[in-house]
């Protein structure tokens, strides 16, 4: 029986890692780090889990010990924040190259300057071309979910990627939130065993991790490789997404299109605004507004032929970003929103609202305007400015 | 989102304002409800004003947006009325709980509060009678029960004794299960 709890954001995460039980947690525990690194150490010092914990002196450092551990054939899991996933950069690249399916929750926070703690998706989006799979998570349950998918997505023989799980930084990670949890049994019997299909470790297969590659390489196949690899975890996404609904009833997909079938008028956003989104949707479609909502769950690999077919019909969108990209033509997920629905038939107005940097509070009365600007732009065709500011302080 | 009930607790570094939110929503699950509760995170510092936030609701919460317009506000230190307008956002019929030693008349009077519903216990001679120490947070929640009727105040004790089980002693157990109930019975309406 699955154990209804209150927990908050980070510890549901620490739960799950609990259950999926890596043999490697390396982590950096001073801030920015998570709680979920601290709770997770306890399960340790308690003898719950069977992990090696390395305590390291740098996030660098955590990424480098995660990438060693992998490589030798462990599950290896590992949390992180802002700063400290940039302080990660190089490794993250080289985790990817590798092919080492590592699990790491990314608690979404701005980058500073000037500092500041708080939500944004600044973090994860500069890390969109690492290579690394990055799901956004809603809320504690789903921050909870994806931690088991990860580990299946992650090590699956087609796949072989690090998962990169994000969820909202203080909104979710350190809010009581209401979620159920698996029982310990079939969370474990969901995730299995690590089978790794090589290691270093194999002494009748001896391999060599990390060579030199020179310019006469096989780099350019190596990274071809790894976007042939991301691009090919989508079908497993979903297919764990679907088994996973068969065990909890909750089922995940890339995305979910919520009352998108008749819309006219659509969001797409990730992570917890996502929810206020929902709201407001309801809200208006009282009112008569034809409004959907989009929330994208794999931010990469980004399901872009998907995203265009759920899209179609609708007359005007908003990409609504947690980020913001100087000097770009638009943040992040506006580019290949756009880009998504580019070569659709009919092409639809897409208009970009940066929100909530910083943790600037989105509201619901800041969404309702999105959708109220959507509905001009689709009743005059005019689409006006396409970059946008949400709770700019003007 | 007709029967959310959203709550802003008011207090100072240390006075258990955000262990105030947690508890309530760990209550409210026994209840089966669904809610949230949440720290505003800031520079945190023993004596600064802090808030903290609880959403409860016999139906799933999906928004995540800030809590700005509670109509149940706990105020844990009567010195944060001279500074900080604890009213803020409320709706005209809300309810202010407010830990002093003053009636809610003298309160509103000497606040010129003209709106909302008043509430006042002394929470800190509560707190350092039942548990020793002027920790208001337990009696807080007490009075706010009986001024909302949002939870069982049983319910919400048995709540102290199964959690706070694992981690105090039992004279702290007791003394904040008699703070809530004491707090509870004491707090005086309009």
């Amino acid at each position: 029986m699955a154990k209804t709890v209150a927990l908050t954001g980070n510890v549901a995460c620490a739960q799950a890692m609990r259950q999926a039980d890596p043999d490697v947690v390396a982590a950096y525990p001073i801030t920015p780090q998570t709680t979920i690194v601290e709770e997770f150490s306890t399960y340790v010092a308690n003898g719950l889990v069977n992990t090696e914990y390395v305590t390291v002196e740098s996030e660098h450092s955590a990424m480098s010990a995660s990438i060693g551990a992998s490589a030798a054939g462990s599950r290896v899991m590992t949390a992180t924040a802002s700063q400290g996933l940039a302080l990660m950069w190089e490794e993250l690249y080289i985790a990817s190259a590798y092919r080492l399916p590592i699990i790491m929750h990314n608690v979404n926070r701005t980058l500073s300057g000037p500092i500041n703690i708080h939500c944004d998706h600044q973090d994860s989006m500069g890390a969109r071309d690492s290579g690394w799979i990055q799901l956004f998570c809603e809320n504690a349950q789903e921050a909870y979910d994806t931690t088991l998918q990860a580990v299946r997505i992650a090590e699956d023989h087609r796949v072989k990627l690090p998962v990169m799980v994000c969820l909202d930084g203080f909104i979710i990670s350190h809010a009581i939130d209401r979620l159920d949890i698996l029982d310990d049994d079939v969370a474990a019997k969901f995730v299995g065993e690590f089978d790794a299909p090589i290691t270093m470790l194999d002494a009748n297969n001896p391999i060599t991790v990390g060579p030199f590659d020179g310019l006469h390489g096989s780099f350019f196949e190596f990274r071809r490789d790894q976007e042939l690899a991301t691009l090919g975890s989508v079908p497993v996404i979903e297919e764990v997404g679907k088994e996973y609904g068969q065990i909890s009833g909750r089922e995940y997909g890339l995305f979910e299109a919520y009352k998108l079938d008749d819309a006219e008028v659509a969001i797409v956003v990730l992570g917890s605004a996502a929810g206020t989104t929902r709201v407001v949707v309801d809200k208006l479609r009282e009112s008569g507004i034809k409004a959907g909502l989009l929330k994208l769950r794999s931010f990469r690999p980004f399901p872009a032929e998907q995203i265009a077919e759920a899209l179609a019909g609708v007359k005007a969108v908003a990409a609504l970003d947690r980020s913001l990209s100087p000097g770009a033509i638009g943040a992040p997920l506006f580019q290949e929103i756009r880009s998504a629905l580019y070569d659709q038939a009919s092409r639809v107005p897409v208009i970009n609202y940066i929100y909530g940097l910083g943790g600037r509070d989105v509201s619901m009365p800041n969404l309702e305007q999105v959708f109220n600007d959507l509905s001009q732009v689709a009743k005059s065709g005019q689409t006006g400015p396409v970059i946008r500011y949400l709770g700019l302080k003007e | 989102m007709d029967n959310l009930t959203e709550i802003r607790w008011h207090g100072r570094g240390g006075q258990g304002a955000v262990t105030a939110a947690k508890l309530t929503a760990e209550a409210a699950l026994k209840l089966d409800q669904y809610f949230q509760a949440s720290p505003e995170y800031g520079p945190e510092r023993m004596g600064a004003p802090i808030q903290a936030f609880t959403r409860i609701s016999p139906e799933p919460i999906n928004i995540h947006c800030n809590v700005t317009s509670p109509g149940i506000v706990a105020v844990l230190d009567p010195t944060l009325l001279a500074v900080v307008d604890v009213t803020q956002g409320m709706p005209d019929d809300g309810v202010l709980v407010i830990n002093s030693e003053m009636s809610p008349a003298e309160v509103r009077a000497a606040n010129n509060y003209e709106k909302q519903k008043i509430f006042t216990v002394d929470a800190s001679k509560i707190a350092a009678e039942c548990i020793g120490r002027a920790i208001p947070n337990t009696p807080m929640l007490g009075a706010m029960l009986k001024a909302t009727h949002i939870m069982d105040v049983e319910k919400v004790a048995e709540h102290i004794r199964a959690s706070f089980g694992k981690k105090f002693s039992q004279e702290i157990i007791d003394g904040n299960v008699e703070a809530l109930t004491r707090a509870y019975a004491e707090v005086q309406s309009e």
